[in-house]
């Protein structure tokens, strides 16, 4: 009993509160969303709402047994944990039920239960166990790739099935590898990639690759403080170009415009590596090899756009990126959730009175597209308030990350808000039209039990173990 | 590795940074930009169109000419279809697969949001069926409109026809939408504003299904359907049906009127055409026939055709002559065969001389009604005989001449009468006198004046000196009275007195006995009162051509016909004329054996045929 007080009295009543106020605001908006008068009241289980009512209770249930675990129990149990996950994983593969042309769901009682839902903290606790063992370090190769492995095997096998969601979730983990002394360079030069992979897609192969030479060459010509050398090398490539575009046209054959400039750039680049050798020219090779790896980067994205993805996939991309328009398929979902959340002006239509949400132009307007209901009938002052709401819940875990002396409670802590960050950024981004439509949920918010129990389990196992901060767990 | 503690500052800068790129992005959907409130509304809102039926249309007796028949449209709403069983709609509406995948294309492209017809008028039978099973077509519904329908196949010229809206029309007045009918020419374009009624509005708020949700704002926003307004037309069905048959032989126009009035009783353009072939779906095919045909029945002659008045004219003469004092009933002047002055001649027939005014209206002298032209242009009153000609177009003016009269239809041409300014560009400035335009003394030269023109001067001279616009409606439901501008009496320059001597000359015209020109107008009982003529053409035979009114004291009808092709006036002209005076004053009629000839049952005795003309004047205007 000691020490059950004494968890009650380390807990953060703070966050609680917070976690608290979002999912009570959830349930109001999934009430919202769901209410035809023709329904009984709120306790009707045949509606959403009512369901959301009997997830919320479980929930509480769930929260109060994350508590009532020892601590050390999480670091203890984290691999095992792991490994049955992946089993559940595999089997949900062979024995699992399709809904919406994913196989991922299980049923249980009538209840749909999502397993890679609860795979997002699990994994967090076997990174946490990983990057806290003995002589761990993130600085060595062998040591990062095992904790790629981890972040990286749940979503593997998720993606067997297809959704891209859950993927692009477990990429957030990376941030938690960062907070522990991932190398800054690598993660910019990931972030310089993602850039390229849209820049491919927004732009002509060609007009990239023209915008990739002229940096490389005012790079080289920086740090080898001449402009002689890289002038010449542009004269020389622009006269290859030149000729090379003239006799394409000539013979009417049918190289892009891309391919020519690959075939001008290519006799440069050799003799720069050659005199890169001679010379010992390190520097500037370091730069050629730059362009070469995005080259190739290019080819690749490219490759994989015309003949990885499937063309709905490419078609849903391309929409997001504004490059192709179509306001009745795939661009309808963002089109019907800007208009729901643009009509609601600064305060809202009120409470209830949503019609775009109600009368179902949202589509999912309970699950992935609540954040609509909050917008159309309550305004920006609704909108802001939500922000505002997971801004401050997010700074609050980052405070009770880092007064944690286990790293590893620490290190959980981070997949915490890694995982609440990317979903909020991504569900926020995709119904106010700022990133492709990805189904994934807003934590606390959306209807459904899978979530919103995963999200619960995951904040009251990490306030658990903040509970238990002043032991050196691990 | 609390080396790398600052890095938390990287993830609080980060979120700080998405919470406040969010916050940014939301103030501008929802509070800067105010169109998404709009578009959320018109997501929302259903309007469900109600169409009226087409006011009714009656003849002046009170007979229905024109009602409707109900029609159902399949509409669709492309961006609410989802995929159904194509086989079975197909099946349902007898189309190919091909033709429904082009329907739907055609829908899409001019707009998701916005139905269109899928498929026009389909069978009673079929939208019931199609009704039935809507449920299993989202996107699709059975519109019900109404198509006109005609108790008889007349007067298609003067009603007009109800087609699909254009563009044009469109783009103009927010009233129409895409596929909805308007009347497109003739009595239903003149009064659609009050045959088609008021459209119907029931707002809805709907769901994304197209569910109707419930009523918006509580229907303070519908729109109750209003019923078009019926009209009663000025026509007699039975005089417009008589008309019409008489002249289906020939090509050219009746035109009759009531003189006190205005009131047109009949407007025959022959060849007409069945007004059942234009409506729905015909329509665009039966047009195109009609349209190729070469004796152009879509043209309407009583208002497009513009012929010279040919000896018609000479009454008119007589007036202006009479009113500007340069004769009087008394005025005789000689004739032997024609009028020579040197080596210029028209041609005259036999007839007694010297004639006064009456007895050479009677007789249709040429050379009597010339020396009034040109005692009207030597009229010392005037400085020059411009300036006298143009005195004596003004009163022609002032008789409705070369200017349309503004009857209701919108097609009406305005005839022509030259101006003295015609006349000095063609021969130089005081170069020209009556000798040189003495054509125009009998109707011919450059005059010209449509069917409608002719029997309003018909009217007029009935009236003795005024008229009143023609027009074909007569009642408008629900309204106190028709445009004031067909209440109005026009009185001509002309003074009452005048018109005495040109009436008794018209009624020696066929009850004058020998010498009279058209006896064959002549009926029992009846003084009709008339004016035979020929108008020269060019291209072929001459038309034929009467004027007439009756009876004589306090006329009922005014009438104008021209027959063209058909030599002189007392040929066919004449006779027609008098059988519908005597069918619209005795309600029928008696004399059968006429009746037949004129409908070419019986071989006409004189065939017509092309006269030789001297010095390109009429030989003979009887
Ligand atoms: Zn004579």
């Amino acid at each position: 009993m000691v020490q059950r007080n004494r968890i009650v009295a380390n807990l953060d009543w703070v966050t609680i509160l917070l976690w608290l106020l979002m999912i009570s605001f959830g349930w109001m908006n999934i009430y919202s969303a769901n209410i035809m008068e023709a329904h009984g009241g709120i306790f009707d289980f045949s509606q959403r709402f009512g369901k959301q009512l009997i997830w919320i209770g479980a929930s509480l249930l769930l929260a109060m047994l994350m508590l009532v675990l020892d601590a050390k129990f999480y670091i203890y149990f984290s691999y095992l944990l792991y490994i049955v996950l992946l089993g559940v994983l595999l089997g949900v593969l062979v024995f699992g039920k399709e809904i919406n042309g994913a196989r991922s769901w299980f049923i249980i009682g009538g209840f749909q239960l999502q397993p890679s839902e609860f795979a997002k903290p699990i994994t967090a606790l076997a990174l946490a166990n990983l990057l806290t063992s003995h002589n761990y370090n993130i600085r060595r190769f062998w040591h990062l790739i095992k904790a790629f492995a981890i972040i990286a095997a749940p979503p593997m096998l998720i993606l067997l099935q297809p959704d891209l969601g859950s993927v692009l979730v477990y990429s957030a983990f990376l941030l938690v590898l960062f907070r522990e002394g991932f190398s800054s360079n690598i993660m910019m030069m990931l972030a310089a990639l993602g850039l390229l992979f849209f820049t491919t897609l927004l732009l002509e192969k060609a007009l990239l690759l023209l915008i990739l030479f002229s940096i490389t060459l005012i790079l080289s010509m920086i740090i080898a403080r001449s402009f002689k050398k890289g002038a010449v090398n542009a004269a020389i490539v622009a006269a290859l170009f030149g000729i090379l575009f003239g006799v394409n046209y000539l013979l009417q054959t049918e190289f892009s415009l891309f391919v020519l400039g690959l075939a001008a750039l290519t006799p440069v680049a050799v003799i720069i590596t050659i005199n890169g050798f001679r010379l010992r020219e390190y520097v500037q090779m370091k730069i050629l090899a730059g362009l070469l790896i995005s080259i190739l980067f290019i080819i690749s994205v490219d490759f994989a756009m015309n003949n990885v993805l499937k063309p709905h996939q490419q078609h849903r991309i391309y929409v997001t990126l504004g490059i192709e328009d179509d306001p009745q398929g795939v661009g309808y979902n963002v089109n019907q959730s800007k208009i729901a959340i643009g009509s609601g002006g600064f305060s809202g239509k009120g409470y209830l009175n949503g019609t775009q949400t109600k009368l179902h132009f949202v589509p999912e307007q309970s699950t992935d597209f609540i954040f609509c209901t909050v917008g159309e009938e309550w305004g920006f002052l609704g909108t802001s308030f939500v922000i505002l709401l997971y801004v401050g819940f997010l700074l609050r875990i980052i405070v009770l990350a880092e007064r944690q002396r286990s790293s590893f409670s620490r290190i959980f802590g981070y997949g915490f808000i890694s995982i609440i960050l990317i979903h909020f950024i991504v569900n926020v981004g995709m119904t106010i039209g700022l990133l492709p439509v990805i189904g994934i949920p807003l934590p606390f918010f959306s209807y459904g039990g899978s979530s919103l129990w995963t999200f619960t389990m995951f904040l009251f196992i990490f306030l658990r173990l903040d509970a238990s901060r002043l032991e050196l767990l691990r | 590795m609390n080396q790398y503690r600052d890095r938390r500052y990287v993830f609080a800068a980060a979120i700080i940074l998405v919470g406040l790129l969010f916050m940014i992005r939301l103030f501008h959907i929802q509070v800067m930009d105010n169109s998404y409130e709009q578009y959320a509304l018109s997501n929302a809102q259903s309007v469900r169109t109600i169409y009226p039926a087409r006011g009714l249309i009656y003849d002046r007796t009170g007979k229905i000419m024109v009602y409707n028949k109900a029609a159902y449209d399949i509409m669709v709403i492309p961006r609410q279809l989802e995929t159904f069983d194509t086989t079975e709609l197909c099946a349902i509406l007898k189309i190919t697969r091909e033709s429904a995948r082009e329907r739907l294309s055609s829908a899409k492209s001019y707009s998701y949001r916005v139905p269109s017809v899928f498929m026009k008028q389909v069978s009673y039978e079929n939208a019931a069926l199609l009704q039935e099973k809507m449920f299993q077509f989202p996107g699709l519904y059975v519109q019900t409109r109404t198509l006109r329908e005609y108790t008889s196949p007349i007067a298609s010229h003067a009603l007009g026809y109800v087609g699909e809206v254009d563009q044009d029309h469109l783009d103009k007045d927010p009233y129409y939408q895409m596929g909805d009918y308007i009347g497109v020419s003739g009595v239903e374009k003149a009064y659609e504003e009050y045959l088609r009624g008021q459209k119907g509005k029931d707002i809805f708020l709907k769901d994304v299904h197209n569910q109707a949700i419930e009523s918006y704002e509580e229907g303070k926003l519908d729109v109750s359907v209003e019923v078009g307004k019926n009209l009663t037309t000025t026509l007699d069905m039975e005089l417009q049906a008589y008309g019409e048959e008489l002249m289906s032989h020939y090509v050219g126009s009746v035109v009759a009127l009531e003189p006190k009035s205005g009131e047109v009783l009949a407007l025959v353009s022959a060849p007409s055409y069945s007004p059942d072939l234009l409506v729905g779906r015909s329509l665009g095919v039966e047009f195109g026939k009609l349209a190729t045909d070469t004796l152009n029945p879509l043209f309407n002659r009583a208002l497009m055709a513009q012929y010279p008045p040919g000896s018609t004219f000479k009454t008119i003469m007589g007036l202006i002559g009479l009113q500007e004092k340069v004769i009087t009933k008394k005025t005789e002047h000689h004739c032997y065969y024609g009028f020579y002055v040197g080596n210029i001649h028209t041609a005259c027939h036999l007839h007694e001389t010297p004639l006064n005014l009456i007895e050479a209206i009677q007789n249709s002298c040429n050379t009597y009604f010339i020396n009034v032209l040109k005692s009207i242009l030597q009229d010392v009153k005037f400085a020059s005989a411009a300036e006298a000609y143009d005195n004596w177009r003004q009163h022609l003016l002032s008789m409705g001449f070369a200017q349309s009269l503004g009857i209701e239809l919108t097609n009406e041409l305005n005839g022509n009468i030259p101006t003295s300014d015609y006349f000095n560009r063609i021969y130089g400035e005081n170069h020209w006198n009556y000798l040189t335009i003495r054509s125009l003394a009998i109707g011919q030269g450059e005059l010209l004046a449509t069917p409608l023109q002719m029997a309003n001067m018909a009217a007029t001279i009935a009236n003795r000196g005024y008229y009143i616009t023609p027009h074909l409606i007569s009642e408008i439901e629900g309204e106190e009275s028709i445009d004031e501008a067909y209440a109005k009496k026009h009185y001509t320059s002309i003074d009452t007195s005048c018109y005495g001597p040109i009436v008794d000359g018209m009624d020696l015209v066929i009850n004058g006995g020998a010498g009279s020109t058209a006896r064959n107008a002549k009926i029992e009982g009846i003084t009709v009162c008339g004016k035979t003529g020929t108008a020269e053409n060019p291209h072929g035979n001459d038309h034929s051509i009467f004027i007439a009114f009756a009876p004589k004291i306090n006329p009922k009808i005014a009438i104008a016909v021209y027959v063209e092709n058909q030599g002189f006036g007392t040929t066919y002209a004449a006779p027609i004329a008098s059988l519908m005076i005597e069918k619209y004053l005795t309600g029928e009629v008696k004399r059968t054996w006429y009746e037949n000839w004129v409908k070419q049952l019986i071989q006409p005795v004189a065939p017509a045929r092309k006269k030789d003309s001297i010095v390109n004047d009429t030989l003979q205007n009887n």
